[in-house]
């Protein structure tokens, strides 16, 4: 027997009739959309373009640029978290994430992405300068468009060029001060950009049965674990004199210059075992290894430009 | 309360921290801009 239903009744229960669901996100879910492990380096890295930079910044004004490059950054995760919310649900790594797991509509994803990136770009430019502004929107819009969007399913090299947006925050954080981008800062982009290569190859190494089940063309799953090795081996050659320019430029003293050469000689070190090796513990601890290695040598320049501390630097 | 009137009210609370925060951010902005605590 059928039971009449009156239009609003109708209209109420429409929108379980087509099979939607009741997302009921955490405060916790809007964090994770974030991405606060690679916020953390994005934050140390911006700081230190900007630590490094000649000229004052009053201390306030620091803190809102980092806080607009932290907040960048996060927007471009969760606009990343939103694109690739397929794929996500593929993988083991992300599969908990809280759209593949089914924890938030993602539109509601999307919006807060959209809302955290304009509003970071906004206050960069109104409290700060609107050249640190426009690299920060070109950095989330690379990001999304460039690495997302453009390469990540389409091409091996999607890492390599999609590095460059991880590159951007000293850059960034120089420009904060200075209004311009200096060659130094150029230096530090060279450094993540070179980094980044062996560093997600190392880790799509041993999670190649996840890119290749959710179709992601990393250069393990197309190319073979051979040739990614060759690659990694090439990129921390690539990484010495990148690593030693800040000495050469005068950006960073002797202390420094040591800590870099003895810093990527086990960088290259552990990409010579990971060649030699089937074991795929050597590529878990280039991974590792990568992650401290970057953050020693953005500390160590920091540390160089401290009055007192290494004074290396007599900028 | 029930879990879901809990997680509603954590978001409301985070929702309206994160609001008086950019009011003060913003306050503390303009004062800077303006110089006096140049």
């Amino acid at each position: 027997m059928s039971v009449p239903v009156t239009p609003s009744a109708a209209l109420l229960d429409a929108p379980r009739a087509v099979g939607a669901r009741d997302f009921d996100p955490a405060v916790a879910d809007y964090l994770a959309l974030l991405k606060p492990r690679v916020m953390s380096l994005v934050v140390f890295t911006g700081w230190v373009g900007l630590y490094l930079a000649p000229g004052h910044l009053h201390p306030l004004l620091a803190s809102v640029a980092i806080l607009c490059i932290a907040l960048g950054a996060g927007a471009s995760g969760a606009i990343n978290m939103w694109y690739e919310r397929d794929i996500d649900a593929l993988m083991e790594r992300t599969r908990r994430r809280p759209l593949p797991a089914g924890r938030m509509a993602p539109g509601d994803a999307l919006g807060f992405g959209v809302v955290l990136a304009a509003s970071s770009v906004i206050v960069m430019g109104l409290a700060v300068n609107w050249v640190a502004a426009t690299l920060l929107a070109m950095t989330i819009g690379f990001y999304v468009f460039i690495y997302t969007i453009g390469l990540k399913r389409r091409t091996p090299q999607n890492i390599v060029i999609g590095g460059a947006a991880g590159a951007f925050p000293p850059m960034i954080g120089w420009a904060a001060v200075t209004g311009d981008v200096g060659v130094p800062a150029l230096v530090l982009f060279a450094l993540i950009f070179f980094w980044t290569p062996p560093h997600f190859w190392a880790l799509s190494l041993y999670r190649a049965g996840d890119y290749a089940k959710a179709g992601v063309p990393m250069l393990p799953v197309v190319a073979g674990p051979a040739e990614t090795k060759k690659q990694m081996l090439l990129y921390t050659l690539l990484l010495w004199p990148v690593a030693l320019a800040p000495v050469a430029l005068g950006v960073a003293g002797w202390l420094y210059g040591a800590a870099a050469l003895l810093l990527s000689a086990w960088f290259t070190y552990l990409a010579l075992r990971v060649r030699a090796s089937e074991d795929l513990r050597w590529p878990k601890r280039m991974f590792g290894f990568s992650l401290l290695y970057l953050f020693l040598l953005f500390a160590l320049i920091a540390a160089d430009r401290a009055p007192g501390l290494l004074g290396g630097w007599q900028g | 309360m029930d879990e879901r009137g809990r997680r509603m009210r954590s978001r409301n609370r985070a929702l309206l921290l994160v609001l008086l925060g950019v009011v003060a951010l913003f306050y503390l902005i303009a004062i800077v801009r303006m110089g006096v605590w140049s």
